[in-house]
């Protein structure tokens, strides 16, 4: 059981205590920062302090670390880690439901809001209920938002790749909007449902593929004030475990998969389709895992050639293929390079204006950005390094290249939303909406 | 934390407050009263105002109410006397027509902790308890638990714990766990909630009606239930099944606990279960939270340790990501060593080489460590690594190596030959303590095999009077003596220089101690200094163990999805070697002194555990062993009359293992006669056992058994003579 629950900013400020037990008083908290702060680097969320000062004696503190806040519990029981690690986590995801996006800001404006949140959620420490349904009709206070939602705003272009198609995708900001908005008829009558993907590849010196891991999920974040049910017709030739094939040829594949608690999967056998009647905010519909088999080659290729020139220059060539098809994009592309320790001054020779890159002399690393990469495209880039005391054991230094992009609209195992249709069907003109998006987990080329 | 003008705070809060133009304005008074919760929060103490904020309870607004009440809550305890006053307020709200109010109320009425609040709680509690709305039964019966907390002299009231019991049949989800859990504090004295056979078999029909959270608790609480036969287990456990694939991870990790709970008799359900909850397991692993990823490594950890197989074919999921915290990192590296096996050491290695260049010094210790630890299995490909790293000439990476050669050459005499060629050349770039010992323990105990040691001495010799550590400075005095006792000629002029210094100018008593014992010591004569200073260079009980024996499942599953296995030890960057040194200075460093402090550790009574409250540990060293056989007089010896088992001594070994006993050494399995040696640690005594397999013809005579025990106690004896027969006799049938 939990005993208090708090959030707290990364220099200790207190933005929400509640106490549930008294089994502890306040100053647990600045324990608890104490120890969490004691040492760099983030901690393992379990910390156990205490143990000489007596109040606080065998207390253990669970805490996760989301939106730059951290968000923890203390308790004197034992209990189940997993229980308390996802309670803390779903406090964050109602929190972000509730009041738009994560950040101290928010936190900070609806306090009130997120007590009266704790206060259904938790008695005496134990869990009553998190889901939406039942929580919102004890929830009472008005979202603050710092400032007035648009949809279209222009400014918000990223994620999802609104600046292309202006017309038929929604800006990833659309989804950071208090759900509570809702509530007056400022057009609450949305539907989102984003398929994202993780990509977790390793590929070795030779080129060849090591690991190629892909974590997907669907989410769905509604709006909609009520709706009874909602059908999420999946690629039919979709087939799950190894052993099993349907269709012919360009199977959408996928080694295992979970679904919410809610999701009916009476038609999922036969039609692939999933049915839910969506709550409000946003929820995990389906979870899904491919180990090991990429269905299309990895997203980017890396050709570098490390040399050594006169004197103590080391010169980096490196070659970046992205292999998408000409239609797709990869966005926000970062290098990253570790490179010999004495290195103390870069030159560099990009293709364009709009890449850049950088010494970074803490982490002792090269970092490349590309904001843009198109699909099909060969960039390259030229670096020197300036190394004194270059030996020839400091080439084994260099590399292995991590790199971080997005794809949008993009989906590595070729999952597709075919259709969604929400029965009844929905008055006046509801929007639905379908995103993709592949984030790279650990992209890592060795060299 | 206090903050500086608080009082101006609170009393501009009090004047806002009372101002009754503000009274007036709902918003505005609102408002104020957000700040009063604002200031609260951030640690300012507004009790003064609690005066004003219970006349501000008194309010239809319930965003307002919830914040009084919360108000009212933190300060109950230091203003006992002016809660009353709010009392009537929320004995009225419970009769409100609207069940969230009267939920609301009670609630936090009866979180109000202070003494006497009892007696106005008591009946709004039990008529909540009978309240045609879920909602407030569910505050009412946690009402209970509260109410019982308040008043912990008074007798538990027998009618309310009936009440709760029947309440358990309650159509409402949430208040049937929550009677549960009210009973499980009322009942603490006793031994908490009892879960009888009906109530078993009525929580595991309703588990599907319930939401995750009340699930993995439900199933912890079946945790105290035994079935009375088989059928009903693999009934219960035929209805559990579903859940051990859930994508909840707290569930299934619940369910996963009962399983093994339950099935504690069948080890091959146990194995299957195991195998199923994988999946969901290694996803949790896998999951975006980090905090959970790093739940699921730790739990994965301990499955290793009983079932090191079946991870290894999913050693890919245990590679670090670049973006991943290092305390996932660490516990990445730490089950890579341990799910290795022949067909993915290769990669394994080929990955674990990656991260010993990483930025983070740290990371690349622990990984240099985890080779050294794979090494002790695979020693040629890790030694090949280890020794190309060294060409790096990184500090860090240098010192972590060194280190990690010494325990191997400790753990795997083989790899000697190769660390004695790889270490020559390395005192150039250590430079921090731990590297430096590591090297100079090498140079002492294996100088005779690297051709540079003398003269990496004297660069350390002649660098003496900058050298900060003085475990440094023991550690050469060590190396200096034992190198002497090799290579005389060489050494000799050195260490004369080396003694003198540490005599005479040195500061550090530790060291001048130590320098005086070493030369009294050469003063004995080189033999008898001999005798003393070399102990064996390898540890003798390791030699011929291959792999780890499997912890059985009972061992780790009663703290198996709790916070015990998360708190561990916090990321230590070399956890193997730290603990090894230890080991080996105690063994060939201070041997003579820890031979003392050892014995006292030896008699010390033993948590109880195998069969007759066997235990393992403390470890007995090789020295210990054979002093204490040579002291003790014979308590038994036995012609087994049956000849010892044709297995391999590797499994007679681990099969002792299974029942607590410690082989500590034992003759190859095909000379003659055969011996081994066993020892365990049984109800405060130490038990010493020798086998002896006397003639050519196994089939003519039987093995001797001889036992020696300090101190003695005849009852153990002859349990510890059992356990032993029956062991045995299992193995002759298993190879027959």
């Amino acid at each position: 059981m939990i005993s208090q629950v708090f959030i707290l900013t990364t220099s200790g400020d207190h933005l929400i205590y509640k106490d549930f037990r008294g089994e502890a008083g306040v100053d647990a908290i600045r324990t608890f920062y104490e120890a969490v702060t004691a040492l760099s680097g983030d901690q393992p969320p379990v910390v156990m302090v205490g143990l000489g000062v007596q109040s606080h004696k065998g207390m253990h503190f669970v805490h996760v670390k989301q939106g730059g806040l951290y968000w923890a519990a203390s308790t004197k029981s034992n209990p189940s880690p997993f229980t308390v690690i996802e309670f803390l986590n779903r406090l964050a995801a109602l929190t972000k439901d509730y009041c738009g996006s994560l950040s101290e800001k928010s936190v900070r404006m609806n306090f009130a809001l997120i007590y009266e949140l704790l206060d259904e959620m938790v008695d005496y420490g134990y869990i009553q209920t998190t889901s939406t349904d039942m929580l919102k009709n004890f929830i009472q206070t008005e979202t603050m938002s710092s400032k007035p939602f648009s949809l279209f705003e222009l400014g918000n272009v990223g994620l999802f790749g609104a600046e292309t198609q202006q017309s038929k995708v929604a800006p990833s900001a659309a989804t950071s909007r208090p759900l509570m908005f809702t509530r007056g008829d400022q057009g609450g009558n949305e539907i989102f449902v984003d398929v994202i993907e993780r990509l977790s590849v390793i590929i070795g010196s030779n080129g060849v593929v090591m690991k190629a891991d892909i974590e997907g999920e669907i989410r769905v974040k509604c709006y909609l004030p009520g709706c009874s049910e909602m059908r999420i017709g999946l690629n039919e030739e979709l087939s799950i475990g190894k052993s099993q094939l349907r269709g012919y040829g360009m199977a959408v594949r996928m080694d295992e998969c979970s679904f919410h608690q809610a999701v009916k999967l009476d038609e999922f056998d036969a039609y692939r389709i999933l049915k839910i009647c969506p709550s409000q905010g946003e929820q995990t519909v389906m979870q899904y895992q491919l180990c090991d088999d990429l269905p299309c080659a990895p997203p980017f290729r890396l050709f570098p050639t490390v040399e050594r020139d006169i004197g103590n220059r080391l010169l980096i060539y490196l070659k970046l293929r992205c292999d998408l098809s000409p239609k797709s994009v990869a966005l926000n592309v970062s290098v990253t390079l570790p490179i010999p320790k004495g290195s103390v001054s870069l030159s560099q020779e990009l293709s364009s204006p709009d890449q850049s890159a950088e010494l970074q002399s803490k982490n002792k690393a090269l970092q490349w950005d590309i904001p843009r990469f198109p699909g099909g495209a060969q960039l390259s880039a030229l670096f020197k390094l300036e190394v004194p005391g270059l030996s020839s054991a400091s080439l084994q230094e260099v590399g292995p290249v991590s790199l971080c992009f997005e794809l949008p609209k993009h989906t590595c195992t070729g999952l597709q939303v075919r259709f969604l249709r929400l029965t009844p069907t929905q008055p006046g003109s509801s929007q639905r909406w379908v995103r993709y998006v592949t984030h790279s987990d650990s992209y890592t080329i060795r060299i | 934390m206090p903050y500086f003008g608080s009082e101006e705070t609170v009393k501009e809060l009090k004047r806002a407050l009372s101002n009754p133009n503000i009274q007036s304005d709902r918003l505005r008074y609102r408002n104020y009263i957000f700040r009063v919760i604002r200031s609260m929060t951030q640690g300012l103490d507004v009790s003064a105002l609690f005066m004003e904020m219970v006349k501000a309870s008194a309010t239809v607004d319930i965003v307002q109410k919830k914040l009084v009440y919360l108000y009212m809550c933190t300060y109950a305890s230091l203003k006992p006397d002016l809660v009353l006053l709010a009392i009537n307020t929320l004995r009225k709200d419970c009769a409100d027509p609207n069940p969230m109010v009267r939920g609301l109320a009670l609630r936090n009425m009866c979180n109000l902790r202070m003494p006497g609040i009892t007696e106005y709680i008591q009946q709004p509690i039990m008529t909540g308890l009978r309240d045609k709305a879920p909602y407030v039964r569910r505050v009412a019966v946690l009402g209970c638990a509260k109410m019982q907390r308040l008043q912990t002299l008074t007798e538990i009231d027998a009618t309310i714990v009936n009440e709760l019991y029947g309440m358990l049949r309650d159509p409402d989800p949430v208040v049937m766990v929550n009677c549960l859990r009210a009973l499980e504090e009322i009942l603490q004295a006793e031994g908490g909630v009892v879960i009888n056979k009906p109530i078993a078999h009525h929580l595991l029909n309703r588990l599907k009606d319930l939401d995750s959270w009340a699930q993995s608790e439900v199933l912890t609480f079946l945790l105290r239930y035994r079935p009375r036969s088989e059928d009903e287990l693999f009934d219960i456990l035929s209805l559990l099944d579903g859940f051990l694939q859930s994508g909840h991870t707290p569930v299934l990790a619940a369910t996963l606990r009962l399983f093994l709970q339950l099935a504690a008799e069948h080890p091959a359900v146990q194995v299957d279960a195991l195998v199923r909850a994988r999946g969901p397991l290694l996803n949790a692993c896998g999951a975006q939270s980090r905090e959970l990823r790093f739940a699921g490594l730790c739990h994965v950890q301990k499955i290793l340790k009983s079932q090191p197989g079946q991870y290894g074919a999913h050693y890919k999921r245990f590679f670090c990501s670049y973006s991943e915290p290092s305390y996932i990192k660490f516990r990445k590296i730490e089950i890579l060593v341990e799910l290795v096996n022949d067909e993915n050491v290769g990669l394994v290695l080929e990955e674990l080489r990656g991260y010993c260049t990483d930025v983070s010094l740290e990371l690349a210790q622990a990984a240099i460590a985890a080779i050294g630890r794979i090494g002790r299995m695979y020693s040629e490909k890790c030694l090949d690594i280890l020794t190309g790293l060294l060409g790096l000439k990184q500090e860090h990476i240098t010192s972590a190596v060194v280190q990690t050669f010494r325990d191997l050459t400790w753990h795997c005499p083989q790899s000697t030959v190769l660390v004695c060629r790889a270490v020559e050349g390395c005192e150039e770039t250590i430079q921090d303590a731990e590297g430096k010992q590591a090297l100079l323990w090498l140079l002492g105990v294996h100088g005779g095999k690297i051709n540079s040691a003398p003269y990496v001495l004297e660069g350390y010799i002649n660098g003496l009077k900058s050298e900060m550590s003085s475990a440094v400075k023991v550690e050469l005095l060590t190396a200096a003596v034992q190198l002497f006792l090799v290579r005389p000629a060489e050494m000799q002029d050195m260490l004369g220089r080396l003694l003198q210094y540490c005599i005479e100018e040195e500061s550090d008593m530790c060291v001048r101690d130590r320098a005086i014992l070493s030369y009294r010591l050469l003063q004995c004569g080189v033999a008898e200094t001999r005798r003393v200073i070399q102990g064996p260079e390898s540890d003798p009980s390791m030699g011929v163990i291959i792999g780890r024996p499997e912890e059985p499942v009972s061992n780790w599953v009663s703290t198996f999805n709790t916070l015990t296995p998360l708190c561990g030890r916090v990321t230590s960057p070399e956890p193997t070697t730290s603990g090894c040194t230890n080991h080996t200075t105690q063994n060939v460093v201070a041997d003579p002194l820890a031979g003392t402090s050892e014995e006292t550790e030896v008699y010390t009574p033993e948590d109880k555990q195998g069969v007759i409250g066997m235990s393992l540990g403390p470890t007995l060293l090789h020295e210990d062993f054979e002093r204490l056989w040579l002291e003790l007089k014979l308590s038994l010896r036995e012609n087994l009359g049956f000849p010892g088992p044709r297995s391999s001594p590797e499994t007679l070994q681990a099969a002792l293992q299974l029942v607590k006993m410690q082989t500590l050494a034992f003759s190859r399995a095909d000379t003659l006669p055969w011996k081994a040696y066993i020892y365990t640690h049984c109800s405060g005594t130490l038990v010493l056992a020798e086998l002896l397999q006397p003639t050519a013809e196994p089939e003519s005579d039987g093995m001797v058994l001889s036992i020696k025990q300090k101190p003695e106690d005849r009852q153990v004896l002859q349990e510890f003579v059992a356990v032993l027969k029956t062991v045995l006799q299992t193995l002759i049938k298993g190879t027959s």
